[in-house]
Order: C-alpha cells, then structure tokens, then sequence
C-alpha cells in the first residue's frame, strides 16, 4: 500500500473516501490504457524481427526478387531504387528548402514572400502523400505533362512513363515542407549575439549568413535533412503509380525503378508463403533504415 | 578575421553601390527557392485542376453524389469512397482519442518515475517511425483473420437489432473497414498524442497548485482544471488526427478490401478516396485518369479544409496559453 500511496496519494488526504477511490481507479485505468498501446506496437516490432530474420544475409543485396511462385531471390534492385530516388528527391529538394528558409529567416523575414512560404510549407506538411504521387503523375508520368513536354522542347530523350525521376520527384515535393521548416527552425537557433557581432565587425549580411549563420545551424540543418530521409524512405504511396515496380536492376533513371515499399505492397498480397517471408525482411530492412536515419538526425548532428 | 577584411571589397569612392556579384546572386537564388516554394503548391493544384477538367465537366456534381464506379462504362461516382474516408477516419479517431489523451495525461502527470514515462512517450514516438506499408503487412497477417471471424460473429449477433443491424451487416470479410479503421487509430496516435500532450504541459503550474491547494483529487484537477484549460488544444490535436487518418493511404488500401460498393457496414469490404488512387492509377487510361485526378482533388480539398482548421484552433491556443501565463 505504501507504494501505491506514493504513486496515487492526492494533496488532499481523503485516502478512504469515495473521492479517493474513484482518484485511484482512474488513475490505474489510465496507466492501463496508455500501457495498452505498448502491445500493437510489440506485436509489430516482434513479428517484423522473428518473420523477416530467417531470410536476410547478405545475398539480398545482390540477387533480384523472386517471381511469384519461385524461391530464393533478394532484394537488390529494390534497395537501390529506394537510395536512387530518396537521393532524387534529396538533390531536389534540399537546395530549394534550406535557400527558401535562408529567404524566409534572414533576408526578409516579414515580407509577405515570407509568409507565404511558412504558409504554403504548413499547407504542403499536411496534404496526403499520395497527393505528390498524382502531381507527378500529372507532370512527369502523363505523356502531355509539362515536364515531359518542356524536355521535349529542349531535345531531352525523356518522354515521360513511370520512371525514378517521377517517383525522386514526387519524394522531393513530400519532404520540401519538412526541409523548409526545420531548416527555419534551425536558423531561427542562431544565437543573436553572433549575428550582433558579425555586423559589429562590418561584416555584410551575405558575409554573416555564409560565415557564421550557416555554420552555426548546419547541424540543426542536417537532422532536417535527415529526418526527411527517414520520412522519404519509408513512403509507398508516392511511388506506386510513379515509380511503379521493376523485376530487374534498373538500366536508367527512366525506366519503372523498384522500391522496398512497393516491393513490400506488391509481396503482401501474393498467395505465396516466400513472398509474403520476402516482404516481411524488406520491412526489416526498411524499419532498419528508417531508424538509422532517425536516429542519426537524433544524435550524430545533435547540437551541443 | 584577416579573411573578413580580405573580403571587404575594394569599395570605390565614387559609384553609388559596390559591385557584389556573389553576394547578389545569392540573394536572387535565396529569393528564386522562396518564390518556387510558394509556386509549387499553386502548380500542384493547377496542375490536378486541368487533369481533372474533363471530368469536371462532364460529370459536375453528380461525381459527388452518386454511387457507381464503373471505369469500363466510364461511369464515375465517388460517394461509396466519400462515405468509407469519413466513416474509417471517424470511428480511427473514436478508437484513438480516449487512448490518445490518456496516454497524453499519463504522459504529463507523475504516476510513474520519469523514466518509465520517457519508455510509453519513445515507444509512441516509435509508432509515427513505422512505414505505412508495415503497418498494412501486419494487419494483413495479424488483424485480417481475426477481424474476419469477428465480422461472421458481429453479422449473426447483431441480426435484427436495429442500428447495429446496418453497422454490422452480410457480408463479413477480414479485408473491412473497420480493419482499416483499427489500424488507422493506431497510426493517427503519435499525433494525438504528442500535440494533447504539449497543450496539457502548457498548463501553467500555478493552477494545478491552486486546485490542490483547494483540497482538489488529481483526477479532480485534471477533469476541472487541465482539461478544460488544454481544452483548444486537445481539440486541435484531434482535427488534425482527421487530416491525417483521411489522407492516410497505403495501410489502408492494404485493409479496407477496396469494393466500390456503399455500404455502412464496417464488416464489409469498402473503399477511400486515398485507397482508389492507390489502386487504380497505375493501370488507369483515358477518362479514368481524370476522374482520379477529381477524386484526388476532393481529396486534397478535403485534407486541406481539415488542416487549416487544426492549425487555426491550435494557433488560438498559443495565444491563449499565452495569456494565461
């Protein structure tokens, strides 16, 4: 009873009252109910551990998945496309967002400009992933896209199709929001004093964004970037009708790339028990990624 | 410091501005990202509008309201995909909000020592890291069957009660949406939790001693202090939640059965706006392709609507916590 009075006992004192009790219960039945959620969540970490262990060595980099029906294979050209396109969307997006941000936090940050991108930033965090799969669709996919026909104009060999562009594309349009705003975030980090004395020196703003600004904040920058990566890695429904799905190592960037998401999409509802192994160990491998990235952004680039 | 001064540009006397290239061009770059940002949103949904355009004129508002998806007729009515986002998403957050604000309230009181409560908040945190994908794998390994048997009990129990009859109705299937629903709640709780969380701990310390001080249970205080002061944020912690159960795609498609069929009954195989996407652009052509374009539109409307609302209730918060302090 003594532990329980340390954890449960009111300010009050009424430990035998009905107001006491009634305290007690619902504070038993919330600890019940926030332990609750720990079972799912043990039940997803155990079953991706104990089903996708058995199959992964390191063959499964090297060797491509096995067709329905057939044993053996790997996971090879889905890893490749997964670090391809994740790496697409980086290139795009990364430089578009940390400029934005550097725009938004230190060249004018109460232009209407500004407003607008934290605005349109906030908007674009909280519209559907699947959503940036479509705009791609629209714009790189379709024969009549935009981007298709300005390739055309330039004398660019691309004529649209599921391809890794699209699908690195439509990744780069889901993590640009996140980039913006942590990078802000991060600059916004920036000491004031810092800046202070830069300008105190006669330094120029150009000189104090380049020299001691973006110094100070690229760590805070990085676990940005990084915890985009974790984000872009995992997501499967901007890559489904985009990227589609390949059997084979991918030749080119323009061709249909496959992923570990989509392979893990595309293996569930298979009726063969070796696929649905070689989705479990792709998730493995993606929830290992994922986490990596995470916790990388957590800790390596953490500021002191 | 040298290198600063090195850098100073040589600044001719005469002239009204020195000739900065680099830092200009910078400048001008910094400025491009901005405006690209902001052009990007309004390209994406030019861009689905003129996709869509076909559609919209040819079906208008009678895409909304009628319930026939037939791409081979090239009849297309989404209201059996508007019924299953809303119904999925509603009862996601029916199962999540009594877990989530209790996990939030466990999270911010002092039942267990602090270490215990840092192992519940990462393992919260662990659920938003999880790949949707994932979580629709394990619904099909583990939650599939199991609801499939609940579903053929639910129909047989249920007969003929009057409301339950319509909420559990023939035919059962463990693809159903209240499989998809099932997992939902538990991808939109990481959500729930961390924003009810952060407007529970916004609470400033000197009510919850006035309310003790006053001879106040905890639970007292928590049901007539916190609470009601955490109020605007729980809530906005909750429209959120919906922005992102309705949007929430892959685990979904993986789940619900995809039948476009309107049905009310959660034991039985439905669809989403965000599931019909996934499941048919890949191999759509023609007049099909721009009526996913309009339901990707509803969709993003939808989302969106949902969204700025959160985020205004939560920025009233702010404010308002703000005020209090």
């Amino acid at each position: 009873m003594a532990a329980n009075d340390h954890f449960f006992a009111t300010a009050g004192g009424h430990r035998t009252s009905s107001r006491a009790i009634g305290n007690q219960i619902l504070s038993i039945l919330c600890i019940g109910l926030a332990g609750a959620t720990l079972i799912p969540l043990v039940s997803i970490l155990f079953l991706v551990v104990k089903k996708g262990l058995p199959l992964l060595n390191l063959d499964l980099f090297r060797q491509l998945p096995p067709a329905a029906g057939s044993l053996g294979g790997g996971l090879g050209n889905a890893m490749l496309g997964t670090l391809l396109m994740v790496g697409i969307a980086l290139v795009i997006a990364t430089p578009v967002g940390v400029l934005a941000a550097i725009y938004v936090n230190e060249y004018s940050p109460t232009s209407k400009l500004a407003n607008a991108v934290r605005f349109v930033a906030k908007l674009l965090t909280g519209i559907p992933s699947i959503i940036c799969g479509v705009f791609a669709y629209a714009v790189i996919v379709l024969p009549d896209g935009p981007i298709v026909q300005l390739c055309k104009a330039l004398g660019i060999p691309f004529e649209g199709g599921f391809s890794a562009w699209a699908g690195g594309f439509a990744l780069a349009i889901l993590i640009l929001p996140t980039i913006i705003l942590t990078s802000e975030q991060a600059l916004i980090g920036v000491s004031k004093a810092y800046r202070e004395a830069s300008y105190g020196l006669g330094a120029t703003t150009f000189q104090t964004i380049w020299r001691i600004v973006l110094p100070d904040a690229l760590p805070a920058i990085m676990t940005g970037v990084m915890l985009a990566v974790a984000r872009a890695a995992g997501e499967t429904a901007p890559l489904i009708f985009t990227a589609l799905f390949s059997w084979f190592w991918a030749q080119s960037l323009t061709e249909p790339t496959a992923s570990l998401s989509v392979l893990i999409y595309n293996f569930s509802t298979l009726p063969y028990e070796h696929q649905i192994n070689m989705a479990w160990t792709a998730s493995l491998v993606l929830v290992i990624l994922v986490t990596i990235a995470n916790v990388t952004a957590q800790l390596v680039f953490r500021k002191k | 410091m040298t290198t600063l001064q090195e850098q100073r540009p040589a600044v001719p006397n005469s002239g009204p501005r020195p000739t900065r290239r680099l830092p200009d061009l910078f400048r001008i770059l910094c400025w491009v990202a901005a405006i690209a940002t902001v052009a990007t949103l309004a390209w994406l949904i030019g861009e689905i509008v003129r996709q869509s355009w076909p559609a919209i004129s040819k079906f208008g508002f009678s895409f909304v309201s009628e319930a026939k998806w037939i791409p081979s007729r090239d009849q297309f009515g989404v209201l059996p995909f508007i019924v299953g986002t809303a119904l999925s998403s509603l009862i996601a957050l029916l199962l999540a909000f009594p877990l989530g604000l209790a996990i939030a309230i466990f999270l911010s009181e002092d039942f267990l020592p602090l270490p215990v409560r840092q192992v519940v908040r990462f393992t919260v945190e662990m659920l938003a890291a999880i790949p949707s994908v994932v979580y629709g794998l394990w619904g099909i390994v583990v939650l599939v069957p199991m609801m499939n048997e609940f579903g053929r009990w639910a129909v047989k129990a249920f007969k003929g009660v009057p409301v339950l009859d319509t909420l559990f109705h023939a035919p059962a299937y463990g693809n159903s949406l209240l499989t998809a629903s099932l997992v939902l709640a538990l991808m939109i709780l990481p959500t729930l939790t961390a924003i009810s969380r952060s407007a529970l701990v916004a609470v400033p310390a000197t009510l919850r001693e006035g309310s003790y001080a006053l001879g106040a249970t905890r639970w007292e205080t928590i049901f007539r202090v916190l609470l009601p002061t955490a109020a605007p944020g729980v809530v906005a912690a909750t429209i959120l939640a919906l922005g992102r159960a309705m949007g929430e795609t892959m685990a979904v498609a993986m789940l619900i059965g995809n039948s476009p069929r309107l049905t009310f009954s959660l034991v039985s195989p439905s669809g989403t706006l965000a599931s019909l996407l996934a499941n048919q652009f890949g191999e759509a052509s023609d007049l099909q392709i721009n009526a996913l374009m309009y339901a990707a539109l509803l969709l993003m409307a939808l989302t969106l609507f949902v969204n700025i609302a959160g985020e205004l209730v939560l920025r009233y918060t702010q404010r308002r916590t703000a005020g209090i302090r």
